[in-house]
């Protein structure tokens, strides 16, 4: 039931749809017409700085404000203990299990500090100098504990990062085919395996990352009025909306949030944060408009990190490459609190390390874990990139063992397009897809067959620059989410969109949708669906967002949903605007209702030319003069839809990596994908997700990470140390895609924020692999920076990972080994070095 | 207190300013230019790069009162007469923005690059534009578009 074909084709010229219309949002961001929270002035504000713990566990034994209150501009020093009654606190909204284990996270510390950054105190100032300033004096009395900051320690609950709690280890969920009754019995496919078959056993290690939106966090609160009125830069007006309602004892009805231009988030705004509640209260207590802006470095240290998890994976095959059970293994760490979603984002993993395959046997183990360090939450892809990573990594270590060309082995095991729909090992049920095509595809663009044959004549030669090629076929689940699923995984809110039309009486369409962008160019993609499904000029519809006030009822944006979610919504509203409309029509037509057919923003008369515009409609209800009797005079509709599934954006990522052997330095020759992402809307948009998701997923390979010393401070926050791709780090990349439309909404869409990032990382890790495989080299812990690549070529067969700890490629060491060149790793001790 | 003359965007301030207030600071909470902004502390992301007479600097490296006297164009005084200039044109045409935090300094420090090198090759447009972050774009499109706006000015220059 799959369509595929070239996206070129499908594009009607008369539709909005598929057409490359620059954007709407553009013409006051290049202009510097911008509203960014932290431009918002208002008569009599005042400016917060926020005083920090320097120890990442420490007990706050006395606070001394009288100098700071002293300090000239300053209007008050707030403690935790001054607001500890109205603060509200920062909501985990997802526990994965009932007796997850969940320390209460306050926005401003009340009396222990469990990772450095955390808030203990906030200065008032008539001026963020004054205020910054200010912060300086303040004194604080530390009583520093003993912190708990590696992961694998944490888990052994030696150290713990909350003593009261008693244990670091927060939830451990688990996923089992055999118990689901959706397959086998893993442990028992692995046995077989290891008595006739191949098993392939293998650590990774999942870096912390850091969002490293543009825009630094800002929070402006404004308590004077009635209503309170709070613009953040946030993803999640409405979550935020409702939790500062539900953890600060104030009415819902009394609380108005506005996200205003909102310089990315990419998860990383996907948060309710301690400033913004600190704000809030403080801005209470003084009756005052007050603002925060974090610096850069406070956004490092105190915004939301990501990944960071080990991932122990056995993967079972028979000697010929059918996989028959992959296992995994994971240990996520949480940070020092369970974020909003925090303990979620490794659980979608659960539904995603069996990718796009048909494993017979699969089981999914995640234990989280508690540390001292920041929190841990959704970024770019969240869970999906990490599952990614181990399979596909995995996949191509099945290649090499068995000396085969890893999108052979790839397609002996991966879903064909005839079988679609077609429900996974792990229970979902993906709609459509067509792996073959889009291969064929990316491999034609790559120059596939070219490439290895260069690679084949440089390993002939030795020569000291090698070629590797690196695959990647990714599948995501995107449009979060069917409502039911997320009940019975316990998730604290609905999955549903709300969208809203208002036909205004001069032909202007107003569109209002529930969802937040924040750089995603929603305004354009919309108004193009509301233009061919109310056959109205792109120009006349005009999309609102991001304010509770005017978008009263939203769950805002992230997951990819979107498109695949809040446009659809606004699809159904439009529906019911035209359903509401032919009413109206038919009255003023004098026909039947039956005899209508709308096209092009016209109902018209069968086999006639007698017709009525739906913009004249509108203004036929605005002045109400001539209305069927009983009507109500509005065409006005809103809609409210709640998907039956996730959708399965998929694709075929290639990437040629150079490894220069004597150094270490890598670089990146090519890079080329085909995504089939269904319908697309606007291919330029598409494009530019696809480049800033490359970009995101091929730092997270080279570049990035979140490193901390033994004291548990962030050593990686600033822009010096946490090392951002730039323009000159980076190439052009060759992107194409197929389309099988997704058969769960109306326009086909699956969704595409998050696809560059979920599939690059292991294209270019696999390539580097692939590049120095002869040189004894199965894995380099990520970032794979010159230094490690160099490493790694000099430890021959070692396996290149953090801590003091032995390569282990065999997990239980009394079994036959399967891989005779791995038999005994030499040891390769890698510090967290970058 | 020091008292400071700055052009802005072609209009003459005279303010008084604290010795350590930042070029940026200044424009943007003094003078009201809230089109440029803040994006790091450590000046390696470019955001609020203008021009000091006619050169890209990034105004968070540049003290108010090293102004004085000088001129300073930021993204809000780029287009002439309400026509956007080439760039500006060009991040629109090439999609070359998405949230658009970075794109004030992008668009100024792209302008700089031009006026240096008018002709500059793909590897030479991604070097002049190495101090500036975008973190939305993977900077592809930035790239197509500093090359569009290349070819427009040149032709401009070519038919003036």
């Amino acid at each position: 039931m799959t369509i595929t074909d070239d996206r070129t084709d499908t594009a009607a010229p008369e539709l909005e749809i598929g057409k490359a219309r620059r954007r709407k949002e553009d013409q006051r961001l290049i202009t510097g017409r911008t509203r960014w929270t932290d431009n918002i002035q208002l008569p009599g504000m005042l400016h917060l700085a926020m005083v920090r713990s320097p120890f990442a566990h420490a007990t706050i034994t006395a606070i001394d404000t009288s100098e700071a209150k002293a300090a000239p501009g300053v209007i008050d020093v707030v403690t935790g203990a001054d607001i500890k009654d109205v603060q509200g606190v920062n909501a985990n909204a997802w526990p994965i299990t009932p007796d997850q284990v969940t320390p209460t996270h306050l926005p401003v510390a009340v009396e222990r500090v469990a990772c450095a950054g955390e808030i203990v105190a906030v200065v008032v100032a008539r001026s963020a100098a004054a205020a910054r300033d200010a912060a300086e004096l303040v004194d604080v009395d530390y009583d520093e504990l003993p912190a708990v900051l590696d992961l694998k320690e944490a888990a052994a609950d030696t150290v713990l990062a909350h003593p009261d709690l008693g244990t670091n280890k927060s939830a451990f969920w688990k996923l089992d085919s055999a118990e689901a009754g959706t397959g086998g019995d893993v442990d028992a496919a692995i046995a077989k395996a290891r008595a006739d078959g191949v098993v392939i056993e293998r650590e990774f290690r999942q870096q912390r990352l850091i969002p490293a939106f543009m825009e630094p966090r800002s929070v402006v609160v404004d308590p004077t009025g009635e209503q309170m009125v709070v613009w953040s830069a946030t993803q999640i007006p409405h979550i935020l909306r409702f939790l500062i309602s539900a953890t600060m004892g104030i009415p819902e009805s009394k609380v108005r949030v506005i996200a205003p231009d909102v310089g990315g988030g990419f998860g990383g705004k996907l948060q309710t944060t301690p400033e913004e509640f600190a704000t809030i209260a403080v801005a209470r207590r003084l009756g005052k408009p007050c603002k925060y802006t974090e610096t850069r470095s406070e956004s490092l240290l105190s915004g939301h990190h990501g990944r960071d998890q080990w991932q122990k994976l056995t993967l079972s095959a028979e000697k010929d490459g059918t996989v028959t059970g992959f296992k995994v293994e994971l240990l996520a760490d949480m940070g020092a609190y369970v974020a909003i979603v925090g303990g979620g984002v490794p659980v979608l993993g659960a539904w995603m390390f069996n990718s796009i395959y048909k494993f017979p046997a699969y089981q999914f183990n995640c234990q989280t874990v508690l540390t001292n360090k920041t929190w841990v939450d959704a970024y770019r892809g969240a869970g999906r990139p990490e599952a990614t990573f181990g399979i596909e990594r995995m996949m191509d270590e099945l290649a090499a063992e068995l000396g085969r060309d890893p999108l052979e082995v790839r397609e002996q095991n991966w879903i064909t397009h005839e079988e679609f729909p077609f429900t996974t090992v792990a229970g979902m049920t993906y709609d459509s897809g067509n792996y073959e095509a889009a291969t064929a595809r990316a491999k034609e663009l790559f120059g596939y067959d070219e490439l290895r044959a260069e690679q084949q004549r440089r390993r002939e030669s030795n020569d000291p620059v090698q070629l590797g090629i690196g695959v990647s076929t990714f599948t995501e689940m995107c449009g979060l989410a069917p409502s039911r699923i997320l009940g019975q995984l316990s998730y604290g809110a609905g999955g549903w969109e709300h969208a809203s039309i208002r036909m205004l009486a001069t032909g202007k369409v107003e569109v209002v949708t529930g969802v937040s962008p924040h750089g995603q160019g929603h305004e354009t993609a919309w108004s193009q669906i509301v233009a061919d499904r109310l056959g109205v000029p792109f120009e006349d519809v005009e999309v609102l967002h991001g304010d509770t006030q005017t978008s009263p009822r939203g769950l805002d944006t992230y997951g990819s949903r979107s498109l695949v979610v809040g446009a659809e919504a606004v699809v159904r509203a439009a529906d019911k605007v035209i359903d509401k409309a032919k009413v109206f029509a038919a009255h003023l037509l004098e026909a039947s209702e039956d005899d209508l057919e709308f096209k092009a923003g016209r109902f018209g008369v069968k086999g006639t030319d007698k017709g009525i515009g739906i913009a004249e409609i509108a203004l036929a209800t605005f002045t109400a003069h001539n209305l069927p009797d009983g009507a109500e005079p509005s065409i006005d509709a809103d809609a409210t839809f709640d998907p039956d599934n996730f959708s399965f954006p998929h694709g075929t990522h290639l990437c040629a990596m150079e490894v220069d052997t004597e150094t270490g330095a890598t670089t990146m020759r090519k890079y080329v994908c085909v995504d089939d992402i269904g319908t697309i809307i606007n291919p330029l948009i598409v494009e530019g997700q696809v480049h800033g998701g490359l970009v995101q997923g091929i730092a997270q390979a080279l570049w990035e990470g979140a490193e901390y010393d033994e004291q548990g401070t962030l050593v990686t926050g600033s822009f010096v140390d946490y090392t951002l791709p730039t323009a000159a780090d980076t190439i052009s990349f060759i992107t194409d895609h197929t389309t099988s439309p997704s058969t769960t909404n109306t326009l086909g869409t699956k969704g595409v924020g998050e696809a560059g990032t979920i599939a690059s990382t292991p294209a270019v890790v696999n390539a580097i692999i692939d590049a120095v495989r002869p040189l004894g080299v199965d894995d380099i812990v990520m970032p794979c920076t010159p230094e490690r690549v160099w490493k790694a070529i000099q430890a021959g067969q070692a396996v290149s990972h953090e801590g003091e700890r032995a390569a282990a490629p065999h997990f239980d060491e009394a079994t036959p080994n399967q891989d005779p060149g791995a038999g005994s790793p030499s040891t390769t001790t890698e510090g967290s070095d970058q | 207190m020091s008292r400071i003359t700055v052009i802005v965007d072609g209009v003459s301030y005279t303010d008084e300013v604290e010795p350590r207030t930042l070029l940026v600071h200044y424009l943007r909470e003094t003078v009201g230019k809230t089109g440029t902004v803040v994006g790091c502390d450590t000046s390696n992301c470019g955001a609020c790069t203008v021009h000091l007479d006619g050169t890209s600097v990034k105004s968070c490296n540049v003290l108010a009162v090293q102004a004085d006297g000088h001129e300073v164009t930021t993204i809000e005084g780029l287009s002439e007469n309400g026509e956007l200039h080439p760039v500006q044109k060009a991040f629109h045409e090439c999609h070359a923005l998405q949230c658009g935090y970075c794109t004030p300094g992008m668009i100024m420090q792209a302008c700089d690059v031009l006026k240096n090198n008018p002709n500059p090759s793909e590897q030479e447009i991604r070097e002049g534009l190495e101090g500036n972050l975008c973190r939305c774009t993977g900077y592809h499109n930035i790239v197509k578009a500093v090359q569009q706006a290349a070819g427009e000015l040149s032709s401009q220059a070519v038919s003036s």
